[in-house]
């Protein structure tokens, strides 16, 4: 392939991921809204204590106990629903590289991003 | 005060936050956690986490934006993403041993560094005509469009830009910012990458780095979903408000107030971290 047919294949691959980055933020950001809503609804009226550090609740703190929260429809659930889903889209832009990097049979660069994303299951899996 | 006032304070002050860190080029953290410690008397933990997501949220955005335009270079980013994402588990590993007062220290020194970079004039001596072993090698020379059309770049020491972008991930994910201004200066002073292909980079890899230290912070009971959501959204929307005036003439004025405002704000996060005082 020429250098002008593959600067137009990678540029493909920029919009690509310029949508997943895009709808990944604004999915987030609507139900980190809608989560606000219902805990302001409920609990808005409620005095604030961030003062002293106290860890949030422990099931506001992992996917199990998060995905729990969210079923029975708590707001502060949805919220940490939508920051998870923000966490995860840089995430997925990374997978979304390294299966480019395949197709592109791009040894160096496979290797590159398989440790990043073995970074990234290392800080978001293993407890 | 209640929720419901507490909330709506802190989404205005990120939206100002959000709005003064895009135009500087700062990003919104450097704003928010003092003003989430010093203003609304909120535990820097508590900050830190609420920081972080905000961060990956605008970093998101704005490297989307920059990659329809094609001015990202995603090899340099991947390859150099590793040293963040590292160091980012690094700085998150401190962050749970440090005491609050000596993290407030950090902070403002931090803080007192990147104003300081911003307020230097970035110039672009981007000409580099012999080329990098290292860098030919990992496939990192690109380009990137002008005015005048597709113009190419070269890149060099690579190792020293890798060893600044590891220091810039701890930083990250110590004190939950961006580190922004250690990014560019590893690419743009280090590894001599065009002005606007560093910037769009230094996005590009801000959202996976924050995205490596956010997943302990949470497991860890750092993020408050009462707080993060009011910091999240109103970052959110302060950046995109900011960026539309990215380039305008006034905002020079703008940027020096905003410097002198983050160094008074960096001397107060010192004093009280020092003093023991509101941080304890």
């Amino acid at each position: 392939m020429n250098d002008a047919g593959q600067e137009l294949k990678n540029h493909r691959t920029e919009i690509i991921m310029s949508h997943l980055l895009r709808t990944g933020v604004v999915i987030s950001a609507v139900i980190v809204f809608a989560g606000g809503v219902i805990y302001l609804f409920r609990h808005g009226f409620e005095p604030i204590n961030y003062k002293i550090f106290q860890r949030v609740p422990v099931e506001l703190c992992s996917v199990k106990g998060i995905w729990g929260s969210v079923l029975s429809f708590h707001g502060r659930g949805l919220i940490q629903l939508g920051l998870l889903l923000l966490i995860a889209t840089p995430v997925a832009r990374v997978f979304f590289s390294l299966i480019t990097f395949v197709r592109q049979r791009n040894i160096i660069y496979i290797f590159v991003t398989a440790i990043v994303l073995a970074v990234l299951a290392h800080s978001l899996l293993i407890r | 005060m209640n929720i419901l006032i507490f909330t709506i304070l802190v989404w205005i002050g990120s939206v100002a936050a959000g709005f003064l860190g895009s135009l500087t080029g700062l990003g919104g953290g450097v704003v928010i956690i003092p003003l989430l410690t010093l203003v609304f008397g909120v535990d820097i933990r508590y900050a830190i986490g609420a920081s972080l997501v905000s961060v990956i949220a605008t970093s998101s955005g704005t490297a989307a934006t920059y990659l329809k335009e094609g001015f990202s270079n995603i090899r340099i980013g991947m390859f150099l993403e590793v040293a963040t994402t590292v160091g980012a588990l690094a700085g998150a590993f401190l962050a749970l041993r440090l005491s609050t007062p000596i993290i407030a220290v950090i902070f403002g020194v931090v803080l007192i560094f990147s104003a300081f970079m911003s307020s230097r004039s970035r110039d672009n001596r981007s000409e580099i005509p012999n080329t990098d072993k290292l860098a030919t090698f990992l496939g990192m020379d690109g380009v990137y469009p002008t005015p005048q059309g597709l113009k190419s770049y070269h890149v060099r020491s690579v190792p020293l830009g890798f060893g600044l972008m590891f220091i810039a991930g701890i930083i990250s994910g110590l004190l939950g910012i961006g580190s922004g201004a250690l990014k560019v200066l590893a690419m743009d002073q280090a590894m001599r990458l065009p002005f606007k292909v560093s910037t769009a980079t230094s996005n590009f890899m801000i959202g996976v780095t924050a995205a490596a230290s956010a997943g302990i912070y949470l497991a860890k009971g750092y993020i408050a979903p009462g707080l993060a959501m009011p910091v999240m959204l109103g970052v959110l929307l302060g950046s995109s408000l900011g960026a539309r005036h990215l380039f305008e003439a006034e905002t020079q004025k703008l940027r020096i107030v905003f410097s002198i405002t983050i160094f008074l704000l960096a001397l107060q996060m010192i004093y009280a971290g020092l003093t023991g005082g509101i941080l304890k």
